[in-house]
């Protein structure tokens, strides 16, 4: 600790030590001491107020179905918070101007002491750990240690295997019927497309050029006889999450279809998969012009014009698109699933 | 050290007196006989804090914690956590008989349908986000005063897993209440997962409880969020507090404050009034906070549905720069084998580059003490302008996540001054590459300036503003003598020593070769402190002075009496005033 | 008006006021041209003579004011890399005029950029006249009828309904670009879907039907006249609805909320922490001993 005092250029002969100590008004003069005093009191007294005013307002303001409201703000809220706020600003204010006013502010030292223990401490310790590692004999006992550290090691195997059952793996869920896992979604041959939130089928002559529509597998909101949903609760959400589509028409001149896509489209429309290949944002901000559908989260940017093609941002793959046709019915369905996982990537992606 | 109470405004003296025994006495008496209690208070009570602004940011933390354990604790009176799907009855209009989670309902129940649970709300969510910005400017206030040095290394470990934690304590709050941005959030999170070579798809259908989004996320990560990271949280911060305690605060250098002692006022009373009231300021300000400025308004976002999307998705700040590098990342993807697919456009920004940073974060100190080679203890806290190299290595990082968080919101940058987001993620692209090294170069440039200002300032004092004309009517300005103590504060800092390589030499005489590590390591110290300026010795200063008492007198000899300036700099009087040495403030 | 009003988050309650319903149809009624059925009820009734009176008014306006992009007969100006100098104008019908002339987006400030709000140039009278005109270059959506976006004629349950459907459409179809608050967004290339804050809801079911600038249209195909109903219903009564936590910081999410916890928060508390480690006021006299 001495060994760099002499580092110091100035600091041992010219530190000019604590300064004297000088006196506040508050110190010196009564009168200034009783109004600091007053002023404190008042603080709290402000703070008790405050306090009174919470639970007023908490017992005649409405939130709910008759939410009464401020200046356009509701009432309840700015009035507890203001009221709260006030409350505990006051008590903090009024100890603080204690303290800076009233209390004694003499500044006083304190030694410090190295972080380190004494070599004496320190030699005890070895000392003591020695002689407690000699009494259990783990030295000479090379069998017991390797056999304990071992056994303790196991221990960490019913660890691991107990969070087994967090959740099945992608492998046990998968199945191409039901629409499960990461490479199928419930679209197949024959889904109707329908409109989202409202679930009504959709023709090719609903679309102008120019439309985009949000929709959805049929499948997700189909009923049974009695009209309860096939599918909800989770297979529902999941259906949702990999299931959902944009329709849009363009004049079929501006379209390039992808290899192998030029019958995947109805006079001009064509459907994507709602869901970024990035992450797996949905998106839908198209640009009705460049036919540019962008991503609100990372701002990929994708050319529906173009097979889906990303044109900027962080997303590597395509969107992919889903090849459609028209039932007998005259509404749009899909060909088949998509014919690649939907979403973003992963390790066991094959292609 | 005693003081001499009868100097204090009265209304305390009496409440420095030892206490009479009463009942408080016997109350006191008994816990001691059983706890012992006597013998930590007596060391502790008077415990000395130095007083300065900066040593209160952590302090920020340490409150805004309470808020959210005391604000936390109300919402887990009504919050469900569950992803029951139920139709929305509640009195909020806009989403009635709207199906949402149970989870997403019970919020809009505490934000409608109890008194006080929207302010209590707002007021949790407003204290999470301080919690982390203070614990924030309280690491950079601690790095670049070298608070980080020896023997605070693991404090600052602590403090960097804190910073960790509280992020994802509040990543996790955010997205309990399964409206729509957060469960967008959470898709997001779940393709952040997915990325991760090998075993990307085992941790999301393990997390998740099979495939996203399943119905067991929103109850893992409120346990998460309400029991496993408060814990860690609770224990780290009591750590990291007694380190605290043990080492005493550091303190800046200054008249009577050394690296062996600490000044300032003892813990009890000033200190606990300054800490207790600022407890309830920050709890004052948060109440404010929480009931003026609306904050995540979940109702006009609705319940999470995967097939809907917000303009402006955001992560609440503190996830923003993460965000920000997955945006302006290029859409890089490996097929490995055909089989395999590694996504880099995820997995580097989102997986690699946080893990970084934070193991950069908490290597700094030892980084730093292997480079300068300084194994010594440090009490007395440097301006950041004394270390330079430190000072712009951490500009340098501040600019970094600067620009990586502007790239978190350029979708909102771009609405707000009209620019397009696409020219926005271009410049970000390269500025966050060429930024932090201009940023470096300009602060460790700054740094060094400031140090020779303020030796020009110790070896010619400061510039009164006053303009002399010499016989020979050539002008300049006069400068006179600062005043010794705050000489001190300026000369008070040590020199710096650039690690060298000892020439070991064997038994032959022949000096060994230095091993690689060593020569680098000295490469690097002479880099760190290169150019730095020194603080001037003592015979420097005593020359400077005596230089400049030469010309004064040669001055007042000129002038016919002993004019000094100091009437006219406008500092204060000058009666009875010495010539140096007087004080300027 | 008073300071406090009780009962305004109550939905069946906004329209509360008969009298507020009935300013607001009335403002309405005056700034979207509805003036011009008041004073010309003729020339919506279909009366032939009249109507193509009205188009040759529509056409002088048109060959003045837009033939310059759109073409001599609005069939638009191709540029020589066959980029859009102004796009055919027909078939895109009543509406559209409508929309682009009486916001002012049309005519633009210059080409090749995306029409701003701002004041119109056109009378209401003018605007019927090029809307005339352009009807008559191709059968396209006609302007809607109040009676299409109005909730007035439902009871309160169905509006309350309405209401709900309404947001989720707008959940579903809107939000992507024009944000969960109707605040606008970004859109590539410098491009922006604009705030809806202000917009009327002539206009919002107009720019729906004919899809304006880069937006998609959202025919009657895609979003029925219903469901366009209410997605207005909805937004409406977001603008009614009292900001519950507070002052809402520009409703754009956590970037702004973000910026407040920063510059109010950690600003506010630095401030204090300064105030309390600030030293106090001292005095050169000593204490006098009581």
């Amino acid at each position: 600790m001495s060994g760099h005092s002499d580092n110091l250029p100035v600091a041992d002969d010219g530190n000019p030590g604590l300064p004297e100590h000088t006196w506040r008004p508050t110190d010196v003069d009564p009168k200034a001491e009783k109004r600091a005093e007053r002023q404190v009191a008042a603080l709290f007294g402000l703070s008790a107020v405050c306090a009174v005013l919470f639970v007023v307002a908490y017992f005649s303001l409405q939130v709910g179905d008759n939410h009464d409201t401020v200046l356009g703000l509701g009432a309840s809220n700015v009035a507890l918070g203001s009221a709260l706020g006030g409350a505990l600003l006051f008590i903090g204010i009024g100890i603080i101007q204690w303290a800076r006013k009233l209390m004694a502010d003499h500044e006083i030292s304190e030694l410090r002491h190295p972080a380190a223990s004494s070599d004496e401490d320190r030699a005890a310790t070895v000392a003591a750990l020695q002689a407690g590692l000699e009494e259990s004999g783990i030295g000479r006992r090379p069998l017991v240690r390797n056999s304990m550290l071992g056994a303790i090691g196991l221990l960490g195997a019913p660890v691991v295997v107990l969070l087994r059952d967090l959740g099945p793996t992608n492998a046990q869920v998968a199945d191409a019927a039901t629409g499960q896992g990461l490479e199928h979604t419930v679209w197949k041959q024959g889904v109707r497309i329908v409109r989202d939130v409202v679930g009504t089928p959709i023709r090719p002559s609903d679309i102008e050029i120019g439309d985009l529509f949000n929709a959805e597998p049929a499948t997700i909101f189909e009923t049974d006889e009695d009209g309860e949903p096939l599918i909800e609760g989770v297979p529902l959400q999941v259906a949702k999450s990999k299931g959902a589509v944009v329709l849009i028409r363009m004049d079929p001149a501006d379209n390039t279809p992808g290899r192998g896509r030029k019958n995947w489209s109805v006079d001009g429309i064509l459907c994507y998969s709602k869901i970024c290949t990035h992450v797996g944002c949905p998106i839908s901000l198209n640009e009705r012009k460049t036919h540019h559908l962008l991503c609100p989260c990372h701002q990929s940017t994708f050319d529906l014009a173009d097979a889906g093609r990303v044109i900027f941002g962080p997303a590597a793959r395509a969107l992919p698109q889903l090849p459609i046709a028209v039932d007998s019915e005259g509404y749009l369905v899909a060909q088949s699933d998509f014919t690649e996982p939907v979403g973003p990537s992963y390790w066991e992606r094959d292609y | 050290m005693a003081i001499d109470t009868s100097k204090v405004a009265t209304s305390n003296s009496s409440a420095a007196t030892p206490a009479k025994p009463g009942r408080a006495g016997a109350v006191a008496t008994w816990a001691d006989e059983r706890l012992g209690l006597a013998g930590m208070a007596k060391k502790n009570l008077r415990k000395v804090f130095p007083d300065h602004w900066s040593f209160m940011l952590g302090e920020i933390a340490l409150w805004s914690f309470v808020v959210l354990l005391l604000s936390g604790v109300f919402l887990t009176l009504w919050f469900t956590p569950s992803m029951s799907e139920i139709h929305y009855e509640g009195s909020y209009d806009q989403m009635r008989g709207i199906a949402m989670s149970e989870a997403m309902a019970s919020t809009l129940g505490i934000s409608f349908d109890v008194r006080g649970g929207l302010l209590m709300r707002q007021m949790h969510h407003w204290a999470a986000m301080l919690f982390i910005a203070s614990m924030m400017i309280h690491l950079l206030r601690v790095f670049f005063t070298g608070a980080h040095r020896k023997p605070r290394e693991l404090n600052w470990v602590i403090g960097s897993l804190l910073l960790l934690l509280g992020t994802l304590e509040g990543f996790t709050g955010y997205s309990l209440p399964d409206d729509l941005l957060s469960g967008t959030g959470v898709r997001a999170a779940d393709g952040f997962m997915k990325s991760i070579p090998v075993v990307g798809s085992y941790m999301s259908f393990f997390l998740f409880g099979g495939e996203f989004p399943g119905d067991s996320i929103i109850p893992r990560l409120y346990i998460i969020h309400v029991l496993l990271i408060p814990g860690l949280l609770l224990a780290l911060i009591a750590a990291h507090m007694l380190l605290l305690v043990y080492h005493k605060h550091t303190q800046w250098p200054g008249p009577g404050r050394t690296e062996e002692n600490v000044v300032g006022f003892p813990m009890l009373p000033v200190y606990a009034a300054k800490a207790g009231g600022f407890f309830f300021i920050v709890f004052g300000v948060t109440a404010l906070m929480g009931g003026l400025m609306q904050i995540n308004p979940i109702w006009l976002y609705g319940p999470y549905d995967p097939s809907k999307v917000t303009a402006g998705s955001q992560p609440d700040w503190y996830m923003g720069w993460p965000d920000g590098a997955l945006r302006i990342m290029p859409g890089w993807e490996t097929h490995l084998f055909g089989n395999f697919t590694i996504a880099w456009n995820v997995f580097l920004p989102i997986i690699v580059l946080p893990g970084l940073m934070f193991t950069i974060l908490m290597l700094l100190p030892f980084l730093e003490a292997w480079i300068t080679g300084d194994k010594r203890e440090h009490h007395l806290l440097q301006r950041p302008r004394n270390a330079p190299t430190r000072t712009a290595l951490m500009v340098a990082l501040m600019t970094f996540y600067g620009l990586l968080w502007m790239a978190g919101g350029n979708d909102i940058i771009a609405i707000k001054l009209n620019s397009s987001i696409n020219t926005i993620t271009y410049m970000l692209r390269f500025l966050v590459f060429v930024g932090p090294i201009i940023a470096f170069v300009i602060t460790r440039r700054w740094c060094i300036s400031l140090q020779r200002h303020d030796n020009e300032k110790l070896l010619h004092g400061y510039e009164t503003g006053i303009i002399m004309r010499s016989p020979e009517g050539g002008y300049s300005e006069k400068h006179l003598p600062i005043n010794p103590s705050a000489a001190y504060v300026l000369s008070a800092r040590e020199r710096d020593e650039v690690y060298t390589v000892e020439q070991e030499t064997d038994e032959n005489g022949i000096p060994a070769p230095a091993s690689r590590a060593k020569a680098l390591r000295a490469k690097l110290s002479t880099l760190w402190f290169a150019d730095n300026v020194q603080a001037p010795t003592a015979a420097e200063i005593e020359a400077a002075h005596h230089h400049a008492d030469h010309e004064h007198e040669l001055q007042a000899a000129l002038d016919g009496h002993a004019a000094d300036g100091h009437q006219f700099d406008g500092h204060h009087s000058v009666e009875g005033d010495p010539l140096r040495g007087s004080d300027q403030h | 008006m008073r300071l406090l009003n009780r009962s305004a988050g109550r939905l069946s309650r906004h329209r509360r006021s008969r009298l507020a319903g009935l300013v607001l149809l009335l403002i309405g009624l005056l700034t979207t041209g509805g003036i011009t059925y008041a004073v010309m009820p003729s020339s919506s009734a279909g009366d032939a003579q009249s109507n193509a009176v009205q188009v040759e008014e529509g056409r002088k306006l048109f060959l003045q004011g837009c033939s310059f992009c759109h073409g001599q007969n609005g069939e638009g100006i191709t540029t020589i890399n066959g980029d859009n100098y102004g796009p055919s104008l027909v078939g895109v019908g009543a509406a559209a005029v409508h929309f682009q002339v009486e916001t002012g987006r049309m005519p633009l400030v210059q080409p090749g950029v995306q029409g701003q709000a701002k004041p119109e140039t056109y009378s209401a009278e003018e605007v019927e006249q090029l809307a005339a005109y352009v009807a008559s270059l191709g059968p396209g959506p006609a302007r809607p009828d109040e009676a299409e976006w109005t909730t007035a004629g439902l009871t309160e349950e169905e509006r309350e309904a309405a209401i709900s459907r309404g947001g989720q459409i707008f959940l579903t179809n809107c939000t992507a670009c024009h944000n969960f608050n109707g605040k606008g967004g970004a859109m590539p290339q410098g491009g922006y879907a604009p705030d809806l804050s202000n917009t009327e809801a002539v206009h919002i079911y107009e720019a729906m039907l004919t899809g304006p600038g880069q937006m998609d249209s959202f025919s009657n195909g895609n979003l029925s006249p219903e469901e366009k109903r209410d997605v207005i219903a909805y937004l409406y009564s977001l603008r009614d609805q009292p900001a519950y936590g507070g002052f809402s910081l520009g409703g754009l999410g956590p970037v702004s909320e973000g910026m407040f916890a920063w510059l109010l928060g950690i600003g506010g508390l630095v401030g204090f922490a300064v105030w309390i480690a600030a030293h106090t006021t001292r005095t050169k006299k000593k204490k006098v001993e009581a």
